[in-house]
């Protein structure tokens, strides 16, 4: 299956300026796998609790399972060039975001990098973007299937690759 | 069958894993009972990436192919290019519920016929026959270590769905 997201390359020099915060992003260990293969940015919902095993995983959202509007699961995501605020006041699970997407990342990557349900990925960086912290590009459904010029596009590429 | 090679074969990063937390509607589920609330369970879905050009991103997302999965697929075919279908030649009745689903959805959509050590013992009409599948639906062999293979059914699906769209049927 493949779906398109199409990034931006407007966006001006680095991305959200916020405490500096070495992340395990920051520098790839090889082209080919730029993130860290099993690194838990949270601990598993088993070690947070003692009499019960589950943690909900929806706890940080509020209990909402609906985000404020619809993320594609190919939506891309870039931290918003910001003026420095002070950003402790983030449930640890958005500073992740923020830091995750100092580059154009997908919902997708998010989830899948960040471990955390793709639900939860969608209502928080849905609010995250109300919320001016970072911005999304994701091509409107109502065009439906992507254009044929889009599709030369793809087309093109992949037979350069 | 073959997903996670596949994607693997031709993405730019190691495929990622990302899950969705499914409610349990339906009694069509796995036992469930190593998960503490039986409402719920969690089901994977794996993700490769391709920069085709500095402003543009392929994502391929392989999802498992029963039934009961098909709700990540209404979510998936949103504003997608199409479908490969891999089939095993071995479990062909596997690949039933797929072919369904894509030719009810209108998704554009190719089958790839996976070949186990370059060996495809199934000539592509017998698949085409007992899948009951359209002459307008390319299958093509596909070996989804191959780099070059998987490209040429990536290539073939993009193909197949700028026909379709030429020829208006979607």
């Amino acid at each position: 299956m493949a779906g398109l997201g199409r990034g931006g390359d407007d966006r001006g020099a680095p991305a959200w300026q916020g405490p500096t915060r070495t992340g395990p992003w920051d520098e790839p260990q090889s082209p080919r796998q730029p993130y860290p293969p099993a690194q838990q940015q949270f601990p598993p919902a088993e070690e947070e609790s003692g009499s019960t095993r589950l943690v909900r995983p929806y706890t940080v959202t509020g209990g909402r399972t609906q985000p404020r509007y619809k993320l594609a699961l190919e939506a891309l995501v870039s931290a918003t060039v910001y003026e420095p605020r002070d950003l402790s006041v983030l449930a640890p699970e958005c500073q992740a975001i923020l830091q995750f997407c100092l580059d154009w990342r997908s919902v997708a990557e998010i989830s899948a990098v960040l471990r955390m349900p793709l639900g939860v990925a969608r209502i928080l960086v849905a609010d995250m973007s109300a919320d001016g912290l970072v911005r999304i590009h994701q091509r409107d459904d109502s065009e439906g299937r992507p254009d044929l010029n889009l599709l030369e596009r793809v087309l093109s590429g992949l037979r350069k690759i | 069958m073959g997903k996670t090679t596949f994607v693997g074969s031709v993405s730019e990063i190691t495929p990622l894993t990302t899950e969705a937390v499914m409610t349990v509607a339906s009694t069509d589920v796995d036992d469930l009972s190593h998960v503490p609330d039986k409402n719920t369970t969690t089901v994977s879905m794996d993700f490769g990436r391709i920069t085709l050009e500095k402003d543009l991103v392929l994502y391929m997302f392989g999802t498992p192919g029963q039934h009961r999965f098909w709700f990540m697929w209404d979510d998936l075919i949103q504003g997608a290019i199409g479908a490969v279908v891999l089939v095993d030649t071995r479990r062909l009745a596997d690949s039933f519920p797929a072919v369904d689903y894509f030719e009810a959805s209108g998704l554009p959509f190719v089958i790839g016929i996976n070949g186990f050590h370059g060996q495809f013992p199934h000539r592509s009409n017998d698949v085409r026959e007992a899948l009951a599948i359209p002459s307008t639906v390319p299958i093509i062999p596909c070996d989804a270590r191959n780099r070059e293979s998987t490209k040429a059914t990536l290539v073939t699906l993009v193909e197949h769905a700028m026909s379709m769209q030429t020829a208006g049927r979607y």
